[in-house]
C-alpha cells in the first residue's frame, strides 16, 4: 500500500489523528526500579494461591524514588538518544496516577532537573493508565502543528494496590520517557494515531481516596478488552494494515493474560507480543505499562519494523500508535541503558521490606 | 385427576448464560419471552410469571409483571406477577403457571426467569445479596453465604462418608463436558482431571470447579392445555405431568439431619405421585449443581442413591449422557452457568429439548421422562417437575 496516499486521505476525513507535519519519536528512554517483590511472597502473606499468581514479580520503587525521580531519569535516558539539547523541548508533561502532590506539577521539576530551559510547557496528565500515551498524543499534536520542534512525553507510574487486594500482585513501579519532534531524523515515524474512549467506569480513585477501587470482572470484557479490541482493530482498519504487517505489538498489560488474550483475539502471533510483554517480570506500571514495553521493543527493532502499541486506561479509553523504524534507531538506541538492562539490575525483598518501602508502616 | 386438563409447554426461550454488561433486566427479559412465543408459534399468553431472585435487590427493580409484559409487547393484555423462592423462583413460577393452565382459569401462561448479577460490582455487596436465601437472623447475619455453607456441609459429609475428596471431579466434570455442546452455555471448554485436580480451593473442600458461576440470563416457557395447542407447532408439546414445591426448614441447624435435604426428598416423592410415575422410570434428572453439595444431595434426597452414597454415581458414567442417570445433559449450573433465580426456567427448557429430541449432540436416547428439580437455599425449599414427551 502507499501509506503516504492512505494517511492523507484519513487525515482529510477519517478518524485517525495525524498530524499536518510528519512526527516521529526523536528519544526513549525506560525506567524501571530494581527492587522485587515475588508474587509467591505476597500470597504467603494473604493466604493467596501460589500457583495463580498473575505476574511472577513486580517492580518496587525505594525509599528515595518517586514519580518524579524516575521520570528523570526516563527523561535524561531520552535525551541522551534523541541527541538534541533539553533547551529545544517546549513541553515537558508527565502522565501517572501517583503523582507525589495532588496540587503541584511534577513536570516542572523533572523540566528544571533535567535542564529545559523555563521556555516549556510543563504539567501532569491523568487518564488512569493511559495518562502516558495521553501526553505522548498531546505532544504529537504539538510538534505536528508547529507549535514547537520537540516535546517530551512520560508516562510513569508508583502503582498502589491496596494491601490484601488483588490489585496488589500487581501494582508496580516504572515507566518511560518520549521525545516527539520532526519526523526527519526521528528514530521512528509516527504514521498513525487513533484515541477511543467511553464512559466506562471500571476502575477509580476517589479524591482523597488512598487506594482505587476496581469492578472485579467489569474491568475485563466491556472495559479493557473493549476498548483495546475497538482501538487497535479500528487503527489497522484506518491504515489498511493487517496483524502480520507488524514486526512488533504492544498491548497495556495490567497482568499477563489479558495482553495475550487480546493479541490472539486480534490476530498477532506470540512472537510478535514477546518483546514488548514485561508484566510477568516487573507487573503492572500502570501509565508506564504500555510504553515501556515499546521501549523494550524499540531497544531492538529493525529499520523498517512497523510497530503496534495500544494502551488502555480505566474511565475508559485506548490509544492506538502505528509507528515506522528507521536507521537511526539501530544508531543511537545504545546510548542509553535498554530496558532489559535495568530489568535485569533486581534486588529481591520480602513483603516486610516492601511495605517499608511503600509507606505502608505505620510508626506512630 | 382427570378432572383436571393436561398442561403442556409448548414453547421455549433461552438468552445465552453470561456475563451481559451491557444488556439490562428488561431487555434479556423482554428477547426471551419473545422467542418463547415465537417458538410457540405466536400463541400470546393471558398472564405472565416471571421468576427472580436479585432483580429487587442487585438490579433495584421490583414491579416485575409490568417490565416483562412490557418488553414482550404485552403491556395492558396479560397479567403479570413476581414469584420468590430465592434460587428456586422461575421454578417457582411455573408450578403457578402450571396451576393456573391446570385450573382452566387461563388457557396460555408464560413462565420467565430472569437474573441480572452483574448489576453489581463489589465483593461486599455481593455477600449481602447473596446471603439473601439463607436465614437472615441466624445464618447470613453470621456472615454465611450459600457457597459457605455449602463448603461446610461437604466437609461433613466428607467426614461422615470417609471417600477420597477427587472422586467428586466427576460432577464437575460432566457438568462442563455436557455444556460444550450448549450454544448457551457460559463454559464451552471440556474440564480434565488434571485441570480440576489443579484449582485451588475456592471455599475448601469446594473449589473453583466445585461451584456453578453466577450469572446473567433469561428464559421463558409457554405453557397452555393439551386441547389448545396450535395446529400449526414446528415440535412436540412436552406435558407437564406434575409440579410440587415444598417449602422446608429455613435454618440448616433447625434440621434433623443437615445432610438430607428433606424438602427436596417431599417434593419428588409427591411430584412421582401426582404423576403417578415411579422414580425408575425417570430418564434423566436437571438437578441443582450449584455446588457439588447439591448435586450430591439431591441425588441423595430423590432416591437415586442412598443417604451418603451419591459420590460413588461419580466414579462411573451413570450419570453421563450415555449413562443410566444423565444428569446435567446440557450442562447443569456448572456448565451452562448458574443465572440464581431464573436457572428453573433453563432446566425446563432443556429438559423439553431433551424430550423433544432436539437436543442434538447431547441428545440421550429413550428420552421419556425427564425430572427437573430446584433449589432454594441451602435446599430449604424445593421444586419438581416431572416433564413428558
Amino acid at each position: 500500500m502507499s501509506m503516504e496516499t492512505t494517511l492523507h486521505h484519513d487525515a482529510e476525513s477519517g478518524k485517525l489523528l495525524i498530524p499536518r507535519r510528519k512526527v516521529g519519536i526523536t528519544g526513549y528512554g525506560a525506567y524501571v526500579p530494581r527492587y522485587r517483590l515475588p508474587g509467591g511472597e505476597i500470597a504467603r502473606i494473604w493466604g493467596g494461591d501460589p500457583d495463580g499468581l498473575p505476574v511472577a514479580e513486580k517492580a518496587v520503587a525505594g525509599l528515595d524514588e518517586d514519580v518524579i525521580t524516575m521520570s528523570i531519569e526516563a527523561a535524561r535516558n531520552a535525551l541522551k538518544r534523541a541527541e538534541i539539547s533539553p533547551a529545544q523541548l517546549r513541553a515537558v508533561w508527565v502522565g501517572s496516577e501517583s503523582h507525589p502532590y495532588a496540587v503541584k506539577p511534577s513536570g516542572t521539576v523533572v523540566a528544571e532537573a533535567i535542564g529545559a530551559s523555563g521556555s516549556v510547557s510543563a504539567g501532569d496528565w491523568e487518564f488512569a493508565c493511559k495518562a502516558g500515551t495521553e501526553a505522548m498524543v498531546a505532544a504529537i499534536g504539538m510538534v505536528g502543528s508547529g507549535m514547537g520542534d520537540y516535546a517530551m512525553a512520560i508516562g510513569m507510574d508508583t502503582a498502589q494496590g491496596k494491601p490484601g487486594d488483588a490489585l496488589e500482585y500487581t501494582a508496580a513501579s516504572g515507566g518511560a520517557a518520549y521525545i516527539i519532534g520532526p519526523r526527519q531524523g526521528s528514530l521512528a515515524g509516527i504514521e498513525a494515531v487513533y484515541s477511543f474512549v467511553t464512559d466506562t467506569p471500571d476502575f477509580w480513585r476517589r479524591q482523597h481516596a488512598i487506594y482505587p477501587e476496581h469492578g472485579q470482572r467489569f474491568t475485563g470484557e466491556p472495559a479493557y478488552f473493549n476498548h483495546v479490541a475497538t482501538a487497535a482493530s479500528t487503527i489497522m482498519r484506518e491504515t489498511e494494515l493487517k496483524p502480520t504487517d507488524f514486526a512488533f505489538a504492544v498491548f497495556h498489560q495490567p497482568n499477563e493474560k489479558f495482553p495475550r488474550r487480546v493479541a490472539k483475539q486480534l490476530g498477532f502471533k506470540d512472537e510478535q507480543i514477546e518483546t514488548g510483554m514485561l508484566s510477568p517480570i516487573i507487573g503492572n506500571t500502570y501509565s508506564g505499562a504500555a510504553i515501556i514495553g515499546l521501549t523494550a521493543v524499540l531497544d531492538i527493532a529493525k529499520a523498517g519494523d512497523l510497530i503496534l502499541m495500544t494502551s488502555y486506561g480505566s474511565g475508559a479509553g485506548s490509544d492506538a500508535f502505528v509507528l515506522k523504524v528507521n536507521r537511526a534507531l539501530e544508531e543511537r538506541r545504545g546510548k542509553a541503558r535498554s530496558t532489559r538492562e535495568y530489568i535485569a539490575n533486581r534486588v529481591e525483598i520480602d513483603y516486610a521490606t516492601y511495605l517499608r518501602y511503600r509507606g505502608e508502616i505505620v510508626t506512630g | 385427576m382427570t378432572a383436571y386438563p393436561e398442561v403442556v409447554i409448548v414453547g421455549i426461550g433461552q438468552e445465552p448464560v453470561g456475563e451481559h454488561w451491557d444488556t439490562s433486566l428488561r431487555e434479556l427479559a423482554g428477547r426471551a419471552l419473545r422467542s418463547a412465543m415465537k417458538d410457540a408459534g405466536g400463541l400470546q399468553p393471558q398472564a405472565v410469571y416471571v421468576g427472580s431472585m436479585l432483580a429487587a435487590s442487585a438490579s433495584h427493580q421490583a414491579n416485575l409483571g409490568a417490565l416483562v409484559c412490557e418488553a414482550a409487547g404485552l403491556a395492558g393484555k396479560a397479567e403479570g406477577v413476581t414469584a420468590e423462592v430465592a434460587e428456586a423462583s422461575s421454578a417457582a413460577a411455573l408450578n403457578l403457571a402450571w396451576q393456573a393452565v391446570r385450573s382452566g382459569m387461563t388457557d396460555v401462561a408464560a413462565v420467565v426467569g430472569v437474573e441480572k448479577v452483574t448489576d453489581v460490582v463489589g465483593a461486599g455487596q455481593e455477600l449481602s445479596l447473596l446471603g439473601a436465601s439463607l436465614d437472615a437472623d441466624y445464618e447470613s447475619s453470621e456472615g454465611l453465604t450459600p457457597t459457605g455453607q455449602a463448603a461446610l456441609l461437604l466437609q461433613r459429609y466428607l467426614y461422615e462418608n470417609q471417600f477420597p475428596r477427587e472422586v467428586l471431579r466427576g460432577f464437575a466434570m460432566i457438568a462442563r463436558n455436557n455444556a460444550v455442546n450448549n450454544p448457551n452455555a457460559m463454559f464451552r471448554r471440556e474440564l480434565s482431571a488434571s485441570a480440576y485436580n489443579r484449582a485451588a480451593p475456592a471455599a475448601a473442600p469446594l473449589n473453583a470447579f466445585d461451584i456453578a458461576a453466577h450469572a446473567d440470563g433469561s428464559a421463558a416457557l409457554i405453557l397452555t392445555r393439551a386441547d389448545l395447542v396450535p395446529r400449526n407447532l414446528a415440535h412436540k408439546p412436552i406435558r407437564v405431568l406434575s409440579s410440587s414445591l415444598i417449602a422446608g426448614r429455613l435454618a440448616v441447624h433447625d434440621r434433623r439431619d443437615p445432610l438430607f435435604f428433606e424438602a427436596a426428598a417431599v417434593s419428588v416423592r409427591q411430584a412421582c405421585l401426582k404423576a403417578n410415575l415411579p422414580l425408575a422410570n425417570v430418564d434423566f434428572f436437571e438437578y441443582s449443581d450449584s455446588t457439588t453439595l447439591q448435586a450430591l444431595l439431591s441425588l441423595e434426597a430423590a432416591g437415586f442413591a442412598p443417604r451418603g452414597q451419591a459420590w460413588k454415581l461419580a466414579m462411573d458414567d451413570s450419570l453421563t449422557l450415555k449413562g443410566s442417570l444423565p444428569v446435567a445433559t446440557m450442562g447443569g449450573h456448572m456448565g451452562r452457568g448458574f443465572p440464581l433465580g431464573a436457572s428453573g426456567v433453563y432446566q425446563a427448557a432443556e429438559a423439553c429439548l431433551q424430550l423433544r429430541g432436539e437436543a442434538g449432540a447431547n441428545q440421550i436416547t429413550h428420552a421419556h421422562y425427564g425430572m427437573i428439580q430446584s433449589l432454594a437455599g441451602t435446599g430449604a425449599a424445593a421444586v419438581t417437575h416431572l416433564l413428558a414427551g
